[in-house]
């Protein structure tokens, strides 16, 4: 199995190609060892943070930025917005408040606070 | 009138360490002005993450940057007047800002200017076609979407791939937007790489470049956009003309520092970063007056706006405790291949001066050499260096003697 | 009910014909077609107020030119329009250019225009600095000057309506029948308008209104004409009004301050396909900035903060029209007002209610009546211990919403409330300048979005740029989930 991949590592960019080979992933392209950690772990199991905003029900066009309190499975982020979307909060709120308990695999937190 | 210390004009970033600083440094009467409800500036809607790895070491989103200043200003009690807006500094530092308890008129001993940038305007570019409804600049939209809740538009077409742009792009398409394309004029895009991967290869989102928006259509809201590769002087060629359906333009098209202010008050911009000519201490050509963060120079991070507004916090209390450094002053230059160097003047002092600069595009292996005449200052080599990220040299403390009489950053390419 | 008068369109002749009908014990109705007024070619013009050198002897042009001016400028004070007398200029480069301009200089004394003078070059550039070197000789016109058009507009509908008279907006005339002595007028949402008088003054429409009436002995034209705006950084470029030699198509592109203090270049003059035609082109832009550097060299098109076009609507004659139908009674025309059209408006607007008088309406002075408005920048035009005293009555005013312009929240919410009040962004911005300046609204925009919202009690999705389709917003409110 063969992946191609930017590095997102600095601003090079190297163009990077893992390949897997029983059971083994190794990458190419790369101009540095962090690029080929950052390869091998995007073509494994890519993961992204995911920063949103619910809205707070009971204030006048109010939004909540949340985010996820780790990262999750790249693949899930639809599913993830699914649930945000179905989803609103209610002031006071503080910065770290739990939103979500689980959304695949994360906590959705506050990232501020509406008084 | 009343009489402060020092008076910081614009409460986001910059606004907030320069007096936190300014207060460490020994000056307690500081005072903060901003023109919104609450301080934070700009990081009150980009409610994505990526901010203080550098600064803080941990990787927050921009509310919770903001919220870790506004809580290191509220620590040390330092005065924020908000929905305050400046609208004349003097020469001679009086501060006049309106604000619903009336016109107030401040005496400061030093001004700091912290009033951030805007964004370049459809009427800037001069995109020719009609004048719909749909055409927002991407900060704009970011602002509707994320602190009002307001989705402008359903299919988007966005012109510029700096990073406002790649991150309204996600932003959008999160939000059950489709977004059509990213153009950019240029052949490579200003914006992050990690924005690139994680904004639009992500989601299948489309970046055409060397590509631009060459006509706007729509009489009520709009309708479409054409959009048409440039040749090597930036205009459309016909041929590659295609029409996107879209009812949302949203521009991305560069920053210009806000110093509106700054020229009322006689303080000299500097063509080139668009900001005022400043030392390194980040004083302008009028004493008293210092500048940090994007009204200065348009920053890639944050956390380099935080420093930056730390050397002018510290810097204006100096001054305000009579313990400002004096010497002789000179110039310095970009050489070519350089779209600037900051800062534009360098006060001879014992310390090390660190120099910022850009690169008016991209280049593979390369050394940076800072002279003065034929005397090496300093050199840095990098692998690679782009348009979009701040480049940060140090000349060596000492290395600032008599013979210097001008600084000049050449930019040498290695095979 | 039956009005006295009914106008159809409320561009600055239908506006300059309602205030001076508002003097008069009537009733009046003017009904726009568009969400605000002044949305045709009162909106997107040169905002000159021409000196009357270049009609044609004997025209209505000239005439209405003329003895539009001095009438233009008192309506100005009355009404408190952004206006100055910043005097013109026509530019010669070479012989046959200064022979044009010496016919214009013997034509301007035929129509009795006063103070003209003919220049050397160099004298020309004594008051000119950017005058091009290549100028050799120019026509000095001091009576010419620069006005708002839109503002103008605004302020003389709404003084009309302070005055008694009814506006009608979004009303679109689908047809117009007589019914006894006067007009039954129907819009496509099926409301009907009755009248004595009908005075068709609907702009680039005003052949479409008299082929209603069956009385349509001309076809508008529309020409487009594109501008670009620059920064008031660059406003002070010239203080004069730099036109040049004057063709068949119109007045060459000229150069010039805005009322506000901008500067602006323009216009094009091409035949467009459609009177709705609004779009400005590569071509036309680039002509625009290549024949504005020909008289000033030094005109900085790295400042430009927006373009726009306009439409002129012209007819194969040249001159205006204005007259009672020959055929239908109580039918005035005042169609085919191009340029001069804004300086000669209340001279229009006069003669349209002579023509009023001679169809029959009887007029009587209205006890009463007061001409004058507001000034909408008094606040602006404090001195800082004024504003300071203003505020303390009136908060509002003491939060700036747009930053560029130094608009604030009270003068923002006075616009909606005062006639005729705005009702979308577009109008806000021209009765403000909120989100005129550099950065277009980029910041404003949702605060002003906010304020029509409040101010109308129209849900903020619902609020438009300017009216009809143009919604700010239209991908709905997110994050509609409960609470967990």
């Amino acid at each position: 199995m063969k992946k191609e991949l930017t590095c997102i590592i600095c601003p090079r960019g190297c163009a990077l190609t893992v390949t897997e080979n029983d059971g083994v992933w190794t990458a190419t392209g790369n101009a540095c060892p962090r690029g080929a950690t950052y390869g091998v772990a995007e073509a494994t199991h890519p993961t992204r943070t995911i920063t949103t905003l619910v809205r707070v029900k009971n204030r006048v066009d109010t939004m909540l930025s949340v985010k996820t309190e780790n990262p999750i499975a790249k693949e899930r982020i639809p599913e993830l917005m699914r649930l945000i979307h179905q989803t609103s909060a209610l002031a006071p709120v503080k910065a770290g408040k739990v939103i979500l308990e689980d959304a695949c695999g994360s906590r959705i937190i506050a990232t501020r606070d509406v008084e | 009138m009343i009489a402060h210390d020092i008076v910081v004009v614009g409460g986001g970033p910059a606004g907030m360490a320069a007096a936190v600083a300014a207060y460490d440094r020994g000056v307690n009467d500081v005072v903060i002005l901003d023109r919104e409800e609450t301080m934070g500036g700009i990081l009150r809607q980009c409610v994505h993450n990526g901010f203080g790895l550098h600064k803080l070491g941990r990787e927050l989103t921009g509310p919770e940057y903001a919220a870790h200043y506004a809580a290191e200003v509220k620590k040390r009690g330092i005065r924020t007047l908000s929905e305050t807006m400046v609208t004349s500094i003097t020469p001679d530092l009086l501060v006049t800002a309106t604000s619903t308890r009336g016109i107030q008129k401040i005496q400061a001993r030093a001004v700091i200017l912290a009033m951030g940038c805007r964004e370049r305007a459809r009427g800037a570019l001069n995109i020719c076609g009609t004048r719909p409804a749909g055409v927002y600049s991407a900060g704009t939209a970011q602002k509707l979407v994320n602190c009002e809740g307001y989705l402008v538009g359903k299919r988007v077409v966005i012109l510029g791939s700096g990073d406002i742009g790649l991150i309204m792009a996600r932003r959008m398409t999160l939000e059950g937007a489709k977004v059509a394309a990213v153009c950019e004029i240029l052949p490579y895009s200003g914006g992050l790489k990690r924005n690139i991967v994680q904004c639009l290869e992500d989601y299948h989102i489309p970046l055409y470049l060397s590509t631009t928006v060459s006509e706007i259509h729509g009489n009520e809201r709009l309708e479409g956009v054409t959009i048409a590769q440039v040749d090597e002087n930036r205009r459309p060629k016909p041929e590659t003309a295609r029409f996107i359906p879209c009812d949302t333009l949203l521009l991305s098209c560069g920053l210009i520092p806000e110093n509106e202010l700054s020229r009322a008050a006689g303080v000299a911009i500097d063509r080139r970063t668009g900001g005022a000519a400043v030392d390194q201490f980040r004083q302008t050509s009028v004493p008293g007056i210092y500048a940090c963060g994007n009204v200065l120079q348009v920053h890639d991070l944050v956390d380099y706006v935080s420093d930056e507004a730390e050397i002018a916090g510290r810097a204006a209390a100096a001054r305000v405790l009579e313990e400002a450094p004096t010497g002789e002053t000179v110039e310095t230059e970009p050489g070519s291949g350089l779209r600037y160097v900051l800062p534009q003047r360098v006060m001879k002092t014992e310390e090390p001066v660190d120099l910022f600069l850009r690169v008016t595009r991209p280049f593979g292996k390369l050394k940076f050499v800072v002279k003065a005449g034929e005397r090496v200052l300093a050199t840095a080599s990098r692998p690679v260096a782009s348009p979009g990220e701040m480049e940060r040299l140090r000349i060596p403390a000492g290395a600032l003697t008599d013979g210097v009489e001008k600084i000049v950053v050449e930019l040498e390419e290695e095979a | 009910m039956r009005y006295d008068v009914v106008i159809a369109g409320c561009g600055v002749i239908g506006a300059m014909t309602a205030r001076e009908l508002s003097r008069y014990d009537l009733k009046v109705c003017v009904l726009e077609k568009e969400n605000d007024v002044s949305m045709g070619s009162s909106r997107a013009n040169s905002g000159i107020i021409h000196g009357g050198y270049d009609p044609v002897p004997g025209t209505l042009k000239a005439e209405m030119n003329v003895k539009g001016v001095p009438l233009l400028y008192e309506a100005a004070r009355e009404l408190n329009v952004p206006h100055r007398q910043n005097g013109s200029m026509v530019c010669a480069f070479g012989a046959e250019e200064e022979s044009a301009i010496k016919a214009l200089y013997e034509r301007g004394m035929k129509n009795g225009v006063k103070g003209l003078r003919l220049l050397k070059g160099a004298q020309a550039r004594e008051l000119e600095p950017s005058l091009s070197d290549k100028l050799t000789a120019a026509l000095l016109v001091p009576n010419g000057g620069i006005i708002s058009p839109y503002e103008l507009t605004v302020a003389a509908i709404g003084n009309a309506m302070d005055n008694g008279v009814e506006l009608k907006r979004n009303f679109e005339i689908c047809r117009v029948i007589q019914e006894g002595d006067g007009f039954a007028v129907q819009s496509t949402d099926q409301e009907v308008v009755r009248g004595r008088i009908f005075v068709n003054a609907a702009g680039a429409f005003t052949d479409h209104i008299a082929k209603m009436l069956h009385d349509c002995d001309f076809t508008i034209i529309p020409r487009g004409g594109e501008y670009m705006i620059l920064d008031k950084e660059v406003g002070n470029t010239v203080s004069r009004t730099i036109f040049q030699v004057p063709t068949k198509e119109g007045k060459g592109i000229l150069v010039c301050p805005t009322a506000h203090g901008n500067l602006m270049t323009g216009p094009t003059a091409a035949e467009v396909p459609t009177t709705e035609s609004r779009e400005t082109t590569r071509e036309g832009l680039d002509t625009v900035a290549r024949l504005a550097k020909k008289s000033v060299p030094s005109v900085d098109f790295s400042k430009v903060i927006t373009s726009f076009a306009g439409v002129r609507s012209s007819v194969a004659g040249g001159d205006f029209i204005i007259r009672l139908s020959k055929k239908v009674p109580g039918l005035i025309h005042l169609a085919a007002i191009d340029s001069p059209g804004l300086t000669s408006c209340v001279a229009i607007a006069r003669r349209a209610v002579e023509l009023a008088e001679q169809a029959g309406l009887k007029l009587t002075l209205k006890e009463g009546w007061d001409g004058t408005r507001p000034d909408p920048e008094a606040f602006r035009k404090m001195t800082d211990e004024e504003k300071d005293h203003f505020i303390k009555e009136h908060p509002d005013y003491g939060h700036i919403v747009c930053r560029c312009e130094g608009v604030s929240e009270g003068e923002i919410r006075a616009a909606v409330r005062t006639n005729p009040g705005a009702l979308d962004v577009d109008g806000v911005k021209r009765r403000t300048r909120s989100g005129m300046g550099r950065c277009q609204g980029g910041f404003c925009g949702p605060y002003v979005m906010r304020l029509i919202s409040e101010e109308t009690g129209t849900p903020l999705e619902e609020i438009t740029k300017c009216g009809g389709a143009s919604r700010m917003i239209c991908g709905g409110r997110i994050g509609e989930g409960a609470v967990k």
